[in-house]
C-alpha cells in the first residue's frame, strides 16, 4: 500500500500541468502577498479568469485575435547555416519576433486586455522596463478603446525614448517613476499603488509570469500558445519532439510560454537563460535563480536578488527586458524540482550571439533573446547533428540598435 | 496582559481615545528616532508605530517612501530597528511599540528568530502589510508563541466574510484603512468610514484603529468619533522631512503637531 501511495505522489508531483494549486502556490513559491486593499480585486480577477479560461466564446475570441491581429502562428525557422557553422545540433528558432509589435509580449496583453473589457474596466495600467510590454498593452488598449497608463522608470524612459514615443502615439499616458531606483521594479510598485487607489475602474496588466495569483498562471497560459505551436511545428518538420528548449528568463514569460506545454515530456531538456550581466561573480547581474535567494516581492514568493537585510538589490543587464531582481514563481519551482536548468549568460556573450545571428541568418534578435541564442552556441556543438534545439526568439532587435551602436562607440 | 491590551483597557476605563503615531525607524538617523519616540509619547501618543524600511514599499505613498529611502541610505536594518526599541524600553516600559513593514526583511531572518528577538527587546505587535492572513499562518504562529500581537489591516474593499476571518486571527487591535489607496492619500470620507466601522464591530470586540489619510487635527477628531484609535503617519513623517538638518527643530515641530492631535481627539465625547 505504502509503495503505491508514494508512486501516486510521485506521479502527481511530476504532472506539471496541475500547478499552481488553488491558492496559486507552486510548491513553496507563488501565492498572494499583497496589501489588503488589493485582495478583493485580485480575488475577483481569480474568479473571472478561471471562468473565462473555460468559456469557449472567450477562448475563440482570443484565438481569433492571435491569428488575425497578432499574426499567429509564428513561424518555426530552421537556422541551417548557423547550425552548420556551430557544428552540432540543428537549431530551430520560434519566431516570436515576427508578431505584431515585435515580441511575445502581445500574446499576454491581448488576453488580459480582452479580460479587462469583459470585466467592464475602462482603464488599464501597466509597468514596463524596456517598453515592450508597455507598447503591447497600449496597442491592445487602443484597439479596444480603453484608457491606458504605463509606469516606466525615469532612467528607462531616457534609455528607451523610441518606445516611449510609440506608447504616446498609441494614446497611452507614460508616467515617469522616480521613486527607489527609478527602474522596472519601482514602476511595478507605482502600478500597484495606482491600482490600490483606482481598484473600481482599473485593470492591472502585469507583463510577466510574476505578481500575485492568478497572474503567474494567467500570463503563462496566454503565452503557452508559443509552446503549443512549437510542439506541432517541430513534430511536422522533424517527425519527433525537440530534444532541447532554450529561452531567456527575466520575469520569465516567454520561457514559461515555450516550456509549459512540454513540461510533462520527460525527454525534452529545458534551459532557462538568465542575464549574468558583467558576470555572476561581479555582483552586477540579473540572475536570481543562478545567484539569488527565496523571498517575497511584488505579490509572490520566489527567488530574488536581495542583501542580507532582505532589501532588494538593483539588477544589471545590457538587456532592459531582463533587468528585474525577481523571477516568476513557477521558474523558482522548476529550478528546485530540477525540471528546468537555469544557466547564466553575460552581456558580452549575448552581444556576440546578437551579431552572429544577424550576420549568419539575416535576423536581428532582441538583446533579451540573444541570451538564449548565446547559450545555444555553447550547447549545440556538444550535441549530435540529428538532435533538435528550439530557441525562443522572443523579440526583434530593432529597439536595441542604439544600445548596440553605443557600445561600439557609434552614434546612430 | 500585553501592553496593548492594558492600554486599550485603561483608555476605555478613562474614556480616552487612543492615538497611534507612526514614524519610520532610522529617519533621519537611529538616534533621532529614539528621541522622536520619547517626544511622541510626551506629546500624547499612546502607541508608537515604528516603520521598518523596505526597498519596495508598494503600499506606501511618496512621503513614507522617501522616509524609508533616507533610513536605508544610512544603513538602517531590522537589527538597528530592534536596537532602537531596546533603548526606548530602558526608560519607557509602558507605551506599546508596533512594528509596521513588509514581509521580506522578516522572511530573511526566519519567523521564529524574528519573533524571539522582537519580543526580547520589547516589541508588542507586528503589522506586515503585504502578508494577508491566507499566507500568514506560520508568522502569526511564531508571533503568538512569543506573546506578540498580529495586527491586520482591513480595507474599504474587504468583503464581510473576509472581515470576520481576519478578525478571528487578529489580536491587539485591527487597523481599518480609511480609503482606497496608499498611505498619505488625500480624500477621507468619514461617513463611509463610520458605516464600515459599524460593520467591523459586528465581527469583533477588538479595538479598531483607523489610519491612512488623517492629516490634521480636524480629520483626527472626525475619525476619533468612530474609532477606538486614530493612526497618524505621513503627516508626522512630513514634518520630520521638513527638518532633516535639525533634529531639535523636528522634535519641536512633531511635538506641537501631536499635541494638537491629542487635544482634538480628547475633545471627542466618548460614546459606547
Amino acid at each position: 500500500m505504502s509503495t503505491m501511495s508514494s508512486n501516486q505522489e510521485t506521479e502527481v508531483a511530476e504532472n506539471y500541468s496541475l500547478f499552481p494549486d488553488q491558492r496559486g502556490h507552486f510548491g513553496p513559491y507563488g501565492g498572494t502577498f499583497i496589501a489588503e486593499t488589493l485582495m478583493e480585486p485580485v480575488r475577483e480577477l481569480q474568479r473571472t479568469y478561471l471562468h473565462y479560461a473555460q468559456d469557449q466564446d472567450f477562448v475563440k475570441e482570443f484565438d481569433w485575435e492571435l491569428k488575425h491581429y497578432v499574426g499567429r502562428p509564428s513561424p518555426m525557422y530552421h537556422a541551417e547555416r548557423w547550425s552548420k557553422q556551430l557544428g552540432g545540433a540543428q537549431i530551430f528558432l520560434k519566431r516570436e519576433d515576427l508578431n505584431h509589435t515585435g515580441a511575445h509580449k502581445i500574446n499576454n496583453t491581448v488576453g488580459q486586455v480582452l479580460l479587462a473589457s469583459k470585466m467592464g474596466k475602462k482603464r488599464v495600467i501597466a509597468e514596463t522596463g524596456a517598453g515592450q510590454h508597455g507598447v503591447a498593452t497600449a496597442t491592445v488598449a487602443a484597439k479596444l478603446g480603453l484608457d491606458c497608463v504605463v509606469y516606466m522608470g525615469a532612467k528607462d524612459i531616457q534609455r528607451q525614448s523610441m518606445n516611449v514615443y510609440r506608447m504616446r502615439l498609441l494614446g497611452a499616458e507614460v508616467i515617469p517613476v522616480t521613486s527607489g531606483s527609478g527602474t522596472l521594479k519601482d514602476a511595478l510598485n507605482d502600478a500597484m499603488r495606482d491600482w490600490a487607489a483606482n481598484v473600481d475602474s482599473t485593470f492591472y496588466v502585469i507583463g510577466t509570469v510574476a505578481g500575485p495569483h492568478p497572474y503567474p498562471m494567467m500570463v503563462r497560459d496566454f503565452n503557452s500558445i508559443i509552446g503549443r505551436e512549437a510542439r506541432e511545428q517541430v513534430l511536422e518538420l522533424h517527425g519527433q519532439l525537440p530534444n532541447t528548449l532554450i529561452a531567456c528568463v527575466g520575469g520569465g514569460s516567454n520561457a514559461m510560454g515555450l516550456f509549459y506545454p512540454f513540461l510533462n515530456d520527460k525527454n525534452v531538456g529545458m534551459y532557462g537563460v538568465e542575464a549574468a550581466g558583467k558576470g555572476i561573480s561581479s555582483g552586477e547581474h540579473a540572475a536570481p535563480l543562478c545567484a539569488g535567494k527565496p523571498g517575497v516581492l511584488h505579490g509572490n514568493r520566489t527567488y530574488l536578488l536581495e542583501n542580507d537585510d532582505g532589501q532588494i538589490i538593483e539588477p544589471h543587464s545590457i538587456s532592459a527586458g531582463l533587468d528585474y531582481p525577481g523571477v516568476g514563481p513557477e521558474h523558482a519551482w522548476l529550478k528546485d524540482t530540477g525540471r528546468v536548468n537555469y544557466v547564466p549568460i553575460t552581456d558580452h556573450e549575448a552581444l556576440n550571439a546578437f551579431h552572429d545571428l544577424t550576420r549568419m541568418e539575416g535576423i536581428i534578435p532582441a538583446l533579451e533573446s540573444s541570451h538564449a541564442l548565446a547559450y545555444a552556441t555553447q550547447l549545440a556543438p556538444t550535441m549530435a547533428p540529428e538532435k533538435v534545439i528550439v530557441v525562443n526568439l522572443s523579440g526583434r532587435g530593432d529597439k536595441d540598435i542604439n544600445t548596440v551602436a553605443a557600445i561600439e562607440g557609434i552614434q546612430v | 496582559m500585553t501592553r496593548l491590551s492594558t492600554l486599550f483597557q485603561h483608555n476605555r476605563t478613562s474614556q480616552r481615545k487612543t492615538l497611534a503615531a507612526f514614524i519610520t525607524a532610522g529617519d533621519p538617523t537611529p538616534e533621532a528616532t529614539l528621541t522622536l519616540m520619547h517626544a511622541l509619547v510626551s506629546a500624547g501618543a499612546d502607541i508608537i508605530e515604528l516603520g521598518v524600511p523596505f526597498s519596495d514599499p508598494a503600499a506606501d505613498g511618496s512621503i513614507i517612501q522617501a522616509a524609508g529611502e533616507r533610513a536605508l541610505r544610512n544603513g538602517t536594518n531590522m537589527q538597528t530597528v530592534l536596537s532602537t526599541v531596546a533603548l526606548f524600553r530602558k526608560t519607557d516600559n509602558v507605551t506599546p511599540v508596533v512594528l509596521m513593514g513588509y514581509l521580506n526583511p522578516i522572511e530573511i531572518m526566519g519567523y521564529d528568530v524574528f519573533a524571539q528577538q522582537a519580543a526580547k527587546v520589547g516589541v508588542d505587535g507586528v503589522i506586515t502589510v503585504d502578508m494577508p492572513p491566507e499566507e500568514g499562518e506560520a508568522l502569526v504562529h511564531a508571533l503568538k508563541s512569543n506573546d506578540l500581537d498580529s495586527i491586520f489591516l482591513l480595507a474599504p474593499t474587504t468583503a464581510p466574510e473576509r472581515i470576520k476571518s481576519i478578525c478571528d486571527i487578529a489580536s491587539g487591535f485591527v487597523y481599518y484603512v480609511s480609503l482606497k489607496g496608499v498611505t498619505g492619500s488625500a480624500s477621507l470620507n468619514t461617513t463611509e468610514v463610520a458605516e464600515r466601522l459599524s460593520m467591523v464591530r459586528e465581527y469583533t470586540d477588538l479595538p479598531v484603529g483607523v489610519g491612512f489619510g488623517i492629516r490634521d487635527a480636524n480629520s483626527a477628531k472626525q475619525v476619533a468619533t468612530e474609532a477606538d484609535a486614530v493612526v497618524v503617519g505621513s503627516a508626522i513623517v512630513q514634518r520630520i522631512a521638513e527638518n532633516l538638518e535639525d533634529v531639535d527643530a523636528a522634535v519641536i515641530c512633531v511635538s506641537e503637531f501631536v499635541t494638537e492631535l491629542r487635544q482634538a481627539i480628547d475633545s471627542v465625547k466618548w460614546s459606547e
